[in-house]
């Protein structure tokens, strides 16, 4: 609990300004929490109305309170979306193999918590040949000697960064949000931990910290972003975000879960640069979107590049 | 195939959106372009392979091997043998059937010739694997590196942990 410092300030101030509006301000306030710290965080604004000097204020504070809770130096990024990007993602289901190479991939690079386990991807399996069952009545928890398995075929599912993502719209703080460059951002310092984002994503795609996330220090990454994989607090929902931190550069590293596929099943780029390989995957495969009768219009694409 | 069963498949109307004023997809460039490619995952100590097979007599005779390489044993285009793709007179490099001869940097040029398409689809980054930058230099893993080219299928690997069940939390 201790480790949920700023987050409890969060938690703190919104009961405040909660009971500010019942005109009972006075009760919420912690009057012996006095330091200066405290007190920035408990006027934070929101990330998207912070001008760059504050952002880079609020960026110091959190890696003073890494920095003396994890006993490593860890870098907090606020890279901005680069201007004509539209992150697309493409999985050649005539590929995957089902090995989990890319859940653990992002495990390592996002910090997700080891114990309790969050995973951002779900690598889904289906019988061939048979209707595909909805995703919540699929197996996940298969574990074969060898994959893959000649009768089946796997799905892994993640974020799927709609461009019209019921996510955000379910947040009563927004504290989550989509940025220009179509990625879903949530900032866990605003995030109140209700999980009406949860319930709402036709996905299953988000993950909350019902325990304090816990994740050895020599294996935390420490190269962040304030919106991706810095770490977390408890009571806080997290999810796929691209690898933000990676792919907001330019020039910026493939996602994680694309290294790491060891088929080359996972295709990753600019949706508005017509050579990159996902616009040659949408031009010459025919893709297709999770639900798309859902009008969500996920910028992630499914494909079979080989018939089966 | 293609009875995809799941609900809500269809066309993608999002997308067409962007496509608009873009204009039809380039050309092809066959030209030889060269890729970036990781170093060729030979064995150990393997390469090059002219300190063996320098003044060593060449053999074209299909059989099979008992003093050197006996872990090659071909699977793949029947009826072919080993100077279908190296160079008898210079082992160090492999040879298309056109007579032209490659480096094994370049060894994608030697499968493309009977796996045209997906030479293709691995220009663009399609088939295969990329690494690097999305946006900037990519290098390009090469066939050989997931193929092993003399038997080339795609093996079976062992599969990473499932999450935990909710049921194994105590
Ligand atoms: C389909 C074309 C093809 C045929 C046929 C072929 N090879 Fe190869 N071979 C290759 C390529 C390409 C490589 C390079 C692999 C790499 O880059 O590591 C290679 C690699 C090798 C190696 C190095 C292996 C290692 O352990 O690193 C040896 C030895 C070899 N071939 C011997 C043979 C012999 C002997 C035959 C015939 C029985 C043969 N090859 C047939 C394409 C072929
Ligand atoms: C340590 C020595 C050694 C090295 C290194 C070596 N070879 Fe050989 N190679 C041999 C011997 C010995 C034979 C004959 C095997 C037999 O006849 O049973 C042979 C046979 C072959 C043959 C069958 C045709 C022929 O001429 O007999 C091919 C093809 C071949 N080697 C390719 C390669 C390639 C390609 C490499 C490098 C990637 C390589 N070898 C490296 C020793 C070597
Ligand atoms: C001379 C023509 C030729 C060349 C050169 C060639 N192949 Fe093939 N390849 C074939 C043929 C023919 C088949 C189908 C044979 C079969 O089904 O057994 C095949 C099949 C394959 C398969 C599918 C295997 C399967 O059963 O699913 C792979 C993968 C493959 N080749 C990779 C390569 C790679 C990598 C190279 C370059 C090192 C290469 N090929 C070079 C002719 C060629
Ligand atoms: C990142 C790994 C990777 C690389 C690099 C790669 N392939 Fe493949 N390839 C695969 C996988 C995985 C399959 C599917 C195997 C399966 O279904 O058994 C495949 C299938 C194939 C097949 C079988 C036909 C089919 O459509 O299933 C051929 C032929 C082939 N590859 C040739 C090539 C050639 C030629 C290159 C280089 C230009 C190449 N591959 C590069 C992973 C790779």
């Amino acid at each position: 609990m201790e480790q949920d410092e700023s987050r409890q300030r969060g938690m703190h101030r919104r009961d405040f300004l909660r009971g500010a509006a019942l005109g009972l301000a006075g009760l919420a306030l912690p009057l012996d929490r006095a330091d200066a710290s405290f007190w920035e965080a408990f006027f934070q604004k929101h990330f998207r109305e912070m001008n760059d000097e504050e952002i880079k204020q609020v960026i110091s504070r959190l890696e003073k309170e890494y920095a003396q809770k994890f006993k490593k130096q860890i870098e907090i990024g606020a890279d901005k979306p680069i201007p004509g990007v539209l992150y697309g993602y493409g999985l050649d289901l005539s590929r995957c193999i089902g090995c989990r190479r890319c859940v653990y991939g992002c495990v390592a690079e996002n910090n997700q918590s080891i114990d309790p386990q969050i995973h951002w991807i779900t690598v889904l399996r289906f019988r061939k040949g048979e209707k595909w069952v909805d995703l919540e009545n699929s197996e996940k928890y298969y574990s074969p000697e060898k994959v893959p398995e000649e009768e089946y075929f796997y799905m892994p599912v993640q974020c799927q960064q709609c461009e019209n993502p019921p996510c955000v719209r379910a947040c009563p703080t927004q504290a989550t949000w989509k940025e220009p460059d179509g990625i879903v951002v949530i900032d866990y310092n605003w995030c109140i931990g209700c999980r009406y984002c949860m319930a709402a994503c036709p996905y299953g795609a988000r993950r909350f910290n019902w325990g304090a996330p816990n994740r050895p220090e020599e294996k935390i990454n420490p190269k962040t972003h304030y919106l991706g994989n810095r770490p977390r607090y408890r009571g806080v929902v997290e999810k796929c975000t691209f690898c933000i931190q990676r792919t907001r550069k330019d020039p910026g590293r493939y996602p994680a879960c694309v290294e790491a596929c060891p088929v080359g099943a996972r295709k990753f780029g600019n949706l508005l640069d017509p050579n990159s390989e996902i616009r040659y995957a949408i031009e010459h495969k025919r893709v297709f979107r999770l639900k798309e009768d859902l009008n969500t219009s996920p910028k992630f694409y499914y494909f079979f590049a080989y018939g089966r | 195939m293609r009875t995809l069963g799941i609900s809500g498949i269809g066309l993608f109307c999002f997308f067409s959106l962007l496509l608009v004023s873009s204009p039809a997809v380039p050309i092809e460039h066959e030209v030889h372009k060269k890729f970036l490619v990781p170093p060729p995952p030979f064995s150990e100590g393997i390469f090059p392979c002219s300190q063996c097979h320098q003044g060593m007599p060449v053999n074209r005779t299909p059989r099979k091997l008992e003093m050197m390489h006996q872990d090659i044993v071909l699977n793949h285009m029947p009826g072919g043998w080993c100077f279908d793709c190296h160079n008898p007179d210079n082992r160090d490099t492999l040879r298309l059937a056109n007579g032209k001869i490659v480096t094994f940097e370049e060894s994608y040029n030697l499968c493309g010739q009977c796996h045209g398409t997906i030479l293709r689809e691995w220009k663009a980054g399609l088939h295969g694997k990329r690494t690097g930058m999305w946006n900037g230099e990519k290098q390009y893993l090469l066939c050989v590196h997931c193929h092993w080219p003399h038997d080339p299928v795609f093996k079976a690997i062992t599969p990473m942990p499932p999450p935990v069940r909710p049921s194994d939390i105590k």
